[in-house]
């Protein structure tokens, strides 16, 4: 059987809001860790806003999970790659939560202002502590190679459904109709 | 027409492993694209590991200090500003009016316990907190000019000036074809060679060394570079306290100097023309450019780093208040980052740091070692 549901328009435009923000956070944050090169100014300028962007959509789309349910996934597929999916979708909610605020709170450990835009900080949420800093950095490195390590399946898996079951699944995401 | 990769229907065998492989090299591509950004695919890009690898090849391990400018002491006071920078600057630190100050002394070098000697380069770092959650940070040196003008400069720099796994001791021939490599070195050693070494912290006077670029409110900017000058006179280095035996005898002097009176240094800014420099740190800018005073920086406590708040703190050029902008100097991205790696190894080895070089002790007998 193939599912003819979609998710609902608002799973969409969130999803395919974020989905090219987070994949550019993944790549900005790996390259400024290593750089330094005259574009790491830029990249630490893009990286704390946008952070706390996908913050803030994260808690408006876990909000709209609630409210607009994702389609069933067809009863054909196995039981195995439903709970991979089920446990992979979980991960990629939680990192969109975490890592954010794993970030705010290492800056916040660290005194780094958190510049958000022109004269505009965020407060810090954490006591001023050098340990507690070297805790959540490593925290924030490790969390962000599981983030894109979650990605990059479920890319692939949603490119195995559209290209190799054609079960419905990828069209329910990736339909523009 | 059904599309002929997405859609619906059955695929043959072959089709699918077409499928399969096609997926396994998008996948692989973006692993790819990933690592590659990161560094892991291109062994001679100039990275932060590879930086914090010379710097660990010039001066040995030394667990949870700064890998540069690793002996220093920590300080507090305020700033008083005159209000003369605010046409230039929109920054709130230049309203009239105080804001606090923690700073910290230094010297230049990787090595926490090396004796003080006049020659070596002396570093002042303040970090003003504004209202807001705002913050400007600047480090500054007691020299004219900075040696190098870019990451890769400074990265081979210190591989010229690395001891010889062999004999112990930097082979000069490489200090040799670093220099040839590099007029800009040379000319700017010049400089820094020509400069009057004071007698200590308190009457030396640190550069920017990097331009940045003030805005006002309207949106216009100017480049600049700062300084801090002393407002204690002059006095020629003598370097007698170090033959004595004090090998900490720049920050004794300071710490009793601070406990004396509080010390003080004047900010001021120097306005660059449109032709000024701003992307060569070594490169200084012709005499007689417009300076503004924009207030006094009073420092009237010292503390040992291992209790001063000081220590928890990265002193990167970037963190900078609304109305004070980077230039173009590729050395402010290089240090930023470089700084920040740099901190994240200190506070990982933190539990490990044995006291400072200038104790808690030392700073409570009024710098008396």
């Amino acid at each position: 059987m193939t599912t003819k549901a979609r998710f609902p328009a608002a799973s969409r435009l969130l999803h395919w809001m974020m989905a090219p923000m987070i994949v550019a956070m993944l790549f900005i944050g790996v390259g400024m860790a290593a750089s330094v090169s005259p574009r790491y100014d830029l990249l630490v300028l893009i990286h704390r806003p946008l952070g706390i962007a996908i913050f803030v959509l994260c808690v408006i789309r876990i909000v709209n999970r609630f409210i607009n349910p994702p389609p069933e996934l067809p009863d054909t597929l196995p039981s195995l790659q439903r709970f991979a999916a089920k446990a992979s979708h979980i991960i990629l909610y939680a990192l969109m939560f975490i890592m954010p605020l794993v970030g705010w709170g290492m800056l916040s450990a660290a005194r780094y202002p958190i510049v958000l835009y022109g004269p505009l900080r965020l407060p810090p949420i954490l006591p001023h502590d050098l340990t507690l800093y070297a805790w959540l950095r490593d925290l924030h490195t490790a969390l962000a190679y599981l983030f894109f390590a979650t990605f990059l399946t479920h890319f692939g898996a949603a490119l195995f459904h559209g290209l190799v079951r054609r079960d419905g699944v990828f069209g329910s995401m990736a339909s523009w109709r | 027409m059904k599309p002929f990769w997405f859609g619906a229907g059955p695929i043959s065998n072959a089709g699918v492993l077409v499928r399969l492989g096609a997926i396994g090299a998008v996948m692989l591509s973006v692993a790819g694209a990933f690592a590659y950004t990161g560094g892991w695919l291109s062994p001679v890009r100039l990275t932060q590991d590879r930086m914090m690898v010379a710097f660990q090849d010039a001066n040995g391990i030394h667990a949870g200090f700064r890998r540069n400018h690793a002996k220093g002491v920590c300080v507090t006071g305020w700033f008083e500003s005159s209000g003369e920078a605010a046409v230039l600057s929109k920054a709130a630190v230049f309203k009239p009016g105080r804001v606090p100050v923690v700073g910290r002394f230094a010297l230049a070098g990787g090595m926490p316990f090396q004796t003080d000697a006049p020659a070596t380069v002396r570093s002042m770092a303040l970090r003003f907190l504004l209202p807001g959650g705002e913050e400007w940070r600047t480090g500054m040196n007691n020299i004219p000019v900075f040696v190098v003008n870019s990451a890769r400069g400074f990265y081979e720099q210190l591989f010229a000036s690395s001891p010889d796994p062999a004999t112990g001791k930097p082979d000069p021939s490489r200090m040799k074809a670093f220099l040839a490599a590099h007029p800009e070195t040379v000319r700017a050693m010049q400089l820094i060679k020509k400069r009057q070494v004071t007698s200590g912290f308190a009457n030396s006077t640190f550069n920017s060394l990097n331009a940045f670029r003030f805005v006002d409110a309207a949106g216009a900017s100017v480049p600049v570079r700062w300084s801090t000058v002393p407002v204690e006179p002059f006095a020629a280095d003598s370097a007698e306290p170090s033959a004595a035996g004090d090998k900490n005898y720049l920050f004794d002097n300071l710490i009793a100097q601070i406990a004396q009176h509080p010390q003080q240094w004047r900010l001021i800014v120097t306005i660059g023309q449109a032709d000024d420099p701003t992307n060569d740190a070594t490169l200084p800018w012709p005499e007689g450019r417009r300076q503004i005073d924009a207030g006094t920086v009073t420092i009237d406590q010292a503390s040992s780093e291992d209790s001063g708040r000081c220590t928890a703190i990265n002193y990167d050029p970037l963190v900078l208040p609304s109305g004070i902008e980077p230039s173009e100097d590729p050395l402010l991205s290089a240090r930023s980052a470089t700084y920040a790696r740099s901190f994240t190894l200190r506070a990982e080895e933190e539990h490990e740091k044995p006291p400072s070089a200038v104790t808690v002790q030392e700073v409570q007998a009024g710098g008396k070692s």
